[in-house]
């Protein structure tokens, strides 16, 4: 009896001081630091700018992400090929890979001397330092997530309905919008949550490629670094906060659009 | 099934396969496989080959002076031993966590059970930035380990919290109690009950969450950038070795040393799928 | 359902797609657009130069994107293609990088001033009181004083302290060897080296450090902020000059010289004065409030100084990659070989 409420206090305890304790500061540091200052930071047209990056990363990203993570998800299931290992590698490999070596490998990519950068910068496109690399990086650190949660939900179901609407005569596109997409609907849409929240919180990636340059290739996550280096810490928390509770609100979409299992 | 850490790489079962062949299914296979190469090549595959082939362009030796440069190992060293410590403690707490999420009652449990996945969709630099605010000089709680290697452990546990968790919840889910009750009716001791029945069934959910934990905490770097304090040596990791070099024009030397973690991440998804495997020999047999 | 299904799929595409076109048009600029690439800590004295420029005929119009970070990483991006028309950098070495990479004219110190913006002095930045009693270079070798210095490899800032506290032993005597042997001594001092001058001026107020060696600048800029900086300046100390300078293949050249010319000009060497910048206009260094401001150090040197014989000279013997005496020096104290 005593275990069991030990084991409960234990389990608690750890979550008490590594979760909780960083996440009670916010409040706290935003108030010490001066909720005006917050503001005043807040409403910069530097930091409304970053943010709108954001949301232009987001924008393209998970659209793009999501038509990739069902296309490849029903090839991996439904489709027989040769290489289906070196696929799914690829396809796993943001999860496992530093964003760092994600930004270096794009920077050298399409820098001065990388293999597509003087094809670029002689048509005068700045990929680098710009939009377009940021929207690469923060397409590469995201890529996995909506294949992972479409994945097992295609092989849960099995395709009896699409073999059936076949034998009745349906094309492969009317199969796939009334057919495959309802039943996958809600692990697209857990894949575009997480997805999403990913590409909010990027950070390491578009840090190396865009240069940070203010009011042009600034994220917010950029951001708040940024202010932390130009000794406004109000800013930083201010940022903070808004980023933070926008991962409350994915949080708790993440928590009531989970199917229930794991938890008895 | 909303496992965002369960692999793409799950073996096949014979259910959900297609099994006719005809043109029009090879076709189609045709175009969704050649949007899928196009897609990763320009995403992935080559931006990874770029990295690959400048790591080279001082040579083999030019990449070994990179990556067996004092700095260089100092940085490998300290990531590789805060990853393992990290994996460690979420081997153990992520179990314990789990195990009190699925067996256990209580007010307010689906709350917990939610607040696990923050860490997934809090951005890493405030992750950062409120470790600082907890344990720097102006912590409310007197402890003062900012910019110290404990301040990284900290942070990372933060960060990989819900790897090991969201790993062996559905395993213990799904785990069937008869074993364990005929074992607790023949007299066998609790502790006896886990190690000899659900440990074994647990173990590999542990693994991969281990190992994912242990890949993530290698290559995490918007959470440590504000904390790292930047002393070589001292609390520099490899992640924050690499970006300095590359943000300081040192893109072959940095390119070497990311082509190291490059390899330790591919690594890590080979043992994860492994694991996997191994787990669920028994069902394909 | 299904038609239900895909018109609101396709309304949702749509919405998404036009907000990222609207994101787009509001992100690009109109007009004559300036992009300034600077060093680390300047940003609230070019904030209010700015503004007040677009104030101006010449400047009304004008957009600017800015970038601040450590000077000599500033200086490699600019060199790997950030787009830039004018930078603002915290040494001449950083500068000369250009030159070398054919985007800035190697006249650039033929301008007015000799192509500088604003001067300042190196300072120690010490804690509250001076416990330490941190005066001179001497203190900062006595044992059990922990000295913050930025990554000379990174960083201007670092450059000039470390130049400065060369300098200084040279003119009070020193030896050639013994001078080198001070910095290295003081090198085994050092706690925490930062990428760049602003991030060293946050590690010593988060409370690392019994002195940061840093701008006299970057003290008054953080005492402004509220953060309250005791610094003191050293007899021997080193007159940092900063360049600004226009790139060669800026598209904006005339509006980049214009403004350049606008920050040499007397209202704007004011505004420098108040931000606790030392003004090169010879007019604004002559104002009460000037001198009030800055006391006066007999032992100011500066880079052209014979002990450091330019800044060509100095990065070849101390800063350069792999054979610098700072290289040898940071392999002795296990310190950063690299930015």
């Amino acid at each position: 009896m005593l275990k069991k409420y030990a084991v409960r206090f234990a389990a608690l305890g750890y979550l008490l001081v590594v979760l909780l304790g960083p996440l009670s500061m916010l409040f706290w540091r935003v108030y010490v630091e001066g909720a005006g200052k917050a503001w005043t930071a807040l409403t910069d047209p530097d930091t409304i700018h970053a943010f709108k990056v954001t949301l232009e990363l987001v924008a393209i990203a998970v659209p793009l992400n999501t038509l990739f993570g069902i296309v490849v998800a029903l090839a991996i299931v439904r489709r027989r090929f040769l290489g289906k290992g070196l696929l799914n590698a690829f396809v796993d490999l943001p999860l496992a890979l530093s964003p760092v070596v994600v930004g270096l490998s794009l920077y050298l990519l399409y820098g001065r001397t990388g293999w597509f950068g003087p094809w670029f910068s002689g048509h005068g496109i700045q990929v680098l330092f710009a939009l377009p690399s940021m929207v690469l990086a923060t397409i590469f650190v995201s890529v996995p997530f909506v294949a992972r949660e479409v994945v097992p939900t295609l092989r849960e179901i099995g395709d009896e309905q699409e073999q059936a609407a076949h034998t009745l005569g349906a094309s492969g596109w009317q199969t796939f919008w009334r057919i495959t997409l309802p039943s996958i609907r809600w692990a697209v849409i857990y894949g575009v949550i997480v997805t999403t929240a990913r590409c909010l919180g990027e950070y390491g990636a578009v840090a190396i490629v865009s240069g940070s340059i203010q009011g042009k290739t600034e994220t917010a996550t950029l951001r708040v670094q940024e202010e932390y280096e130009n000794l406004n810490l109000a800013g930083s928390y201010g940022i903070s906060l808004v980023l933070a509770a926008i991962a409350i609100i994915v949080l708790i979409l993440m928590t009531t659009l989970r199917p229930k299992e794991g938890v008895s | 099934m909303g496992q965002p850490l369960a692999s793409v790489a799950q073996p096949a079962p014979a259910v959900g396969r297609l099994v006719s062949n005809t043109t029009r299914e090879r076709a189609g296979t045709a175009l969704s496989l050649g949007f899928v190469t196009v897609f990763l090549s320009v995403i992935v595959a080559l931006p990874i080959a770029a990295l690959v082939w400048s790591s080279r362009n001082d040579g083999w030796s030019g990449f070994w002076t990179a990556v067996s440069a004092p700095e260089a190992v100092a940085a490998l060293k300290l990531t590789l031993a805060v990853a393992a410590l990290v994996a460690l403690t979420n081997a153990l707490a992520g179990t314990l966590i789990a195990w009190v999420l699925v067996r256990d009652e209580f007010r307010g449990k689906s709350l917990v059970n939610g607040i696990i996945d923050l860490p997934f969709a809090l951005p890493t630099i405030v992750a950062g930035l409120l470790v600082l605010a907890l344990y720097g000089p102006h912590s409310p709680v007197g402890v003062h380990a900012a910019f110290t290697r404990y301040a990284i452990y900290l942070v990372l546990l933060f960060v990989t919290l819900p790897f090991v968790v969201r790993t062996v919840q559905p395993v213990l889910y799904e785990l069937d109690t008869q074993m364990e009750e005929a074992a607790r009716s023949l007299g066998a001791r609790e502790l006896t009950i886990f190690t000899r029945i659900v440990f074994p069934s647990i173990l590999p959910g542990i693994l991969s969450g281990v190992a994912m934990a242990f890949a993530r905490a290698i290559g995490e770097i918007g959470a440590i950038v504000i904390l790292s304090g930047n002393l070589p040596y001292k609390t520099e990791v490899a992640s924050v070795y690499v970006f300095n070099l590359s943000q300081s024009g040192n893109g072959t030397a940095a390119a070497a040393v990311a082509v190291v973690l490059l390899a330790i991440s591919f690594a890590v998804l080979l043992a994860v799928g492994g694991i996997r495997r191994l787990a669920t020999r028994y069902e394909r047999a | 359902m299904p038609m239900n299904k895909r018109m609101n799929l396709t309304l949702l595409a749509a919405a998404l797609v036009a907000l990222a076109v609207a994101a787009g048009a509001t992100a690009s600029s109109k007009g004559t657009s300036l992009s300034l690439v600077a060093y680390s800590t300047p940003k609230p004295v070019m904030a209010k130069l700015i503004q007040a420029w677009q104030k101006t005929p010449d400047g009304s119009g004008v957009s600017f994107t800015q970038s601040y970070g450590p000077s000599t990483n500033q200086a490699k991006a600019v060199a790997a293609g950030q787009p830039a028309d004018l930078v603002f950098l915290s040494t001449g070495d950083d500068v000369n990088l250009l030159v070398d990479a054919g985007l800035v004219n190697q006249n650039w110190n033929r301008q007015s001033y000799d192509g500088i913006a604003a001067d300042t002095v190196v300072v120690f930045a010490v804690r509250d009181g001076n416990p330490k009693h941190i005066k001179s270079w001497a203190d900062l070798i006595k044992p059990g004083v922990q000295v913050v210095t930025p990554n000379p490899f990174s960083s201007g800032s670092a450059k000039w302290n470390i130049l400065a506290a060369y300098g200084a032993q040279r003119r009070l005597g020193k030896t050639d060897k013994q001078a080198t042997a001070y910095v290295q001594q003081l090198f085994s001092h050092v706690v925490s080296q930062d990428s760049s001058g602003s991030n060293a001026t946050n590690t010593f107020l988060s409370g690392k450090g019994d002195v940061l060696i840093t701008y006299e600048s970057e003290a008054i800029n953080a005492n402004l902020q509220g953060k309250n900086i005791q610094y003191v300046i050293p007899r021997q100390t080193m007159l940092i000059q900063l360049p600004i300078a226009v790139l060669k293949n800026s598209k904006n050249a005339d509006a980049a010289n214009q403004f350049i010319r606008f920050v040499k000009s007397v209202p704007s060497q004011e505004t420098l004065v108040q931000y606790g910048f030392r003004p090169v206009n010879p007019t604004v260094a002559k104002e009460a409030a000037t001198i009030k401001k800055f006391p006066a150090r007999p032992g100011i040197f500066k880079i052209d100084d014979k002990y450091i014989g330019g800044w060509r000279n100095a990065d070849k013997v101390w800063f350069a990659s792999g054979s610098g005496r700072m290289v040898k020096i940071e392999q002795a104290v296990s310190g950063p070989t690299s930015g």
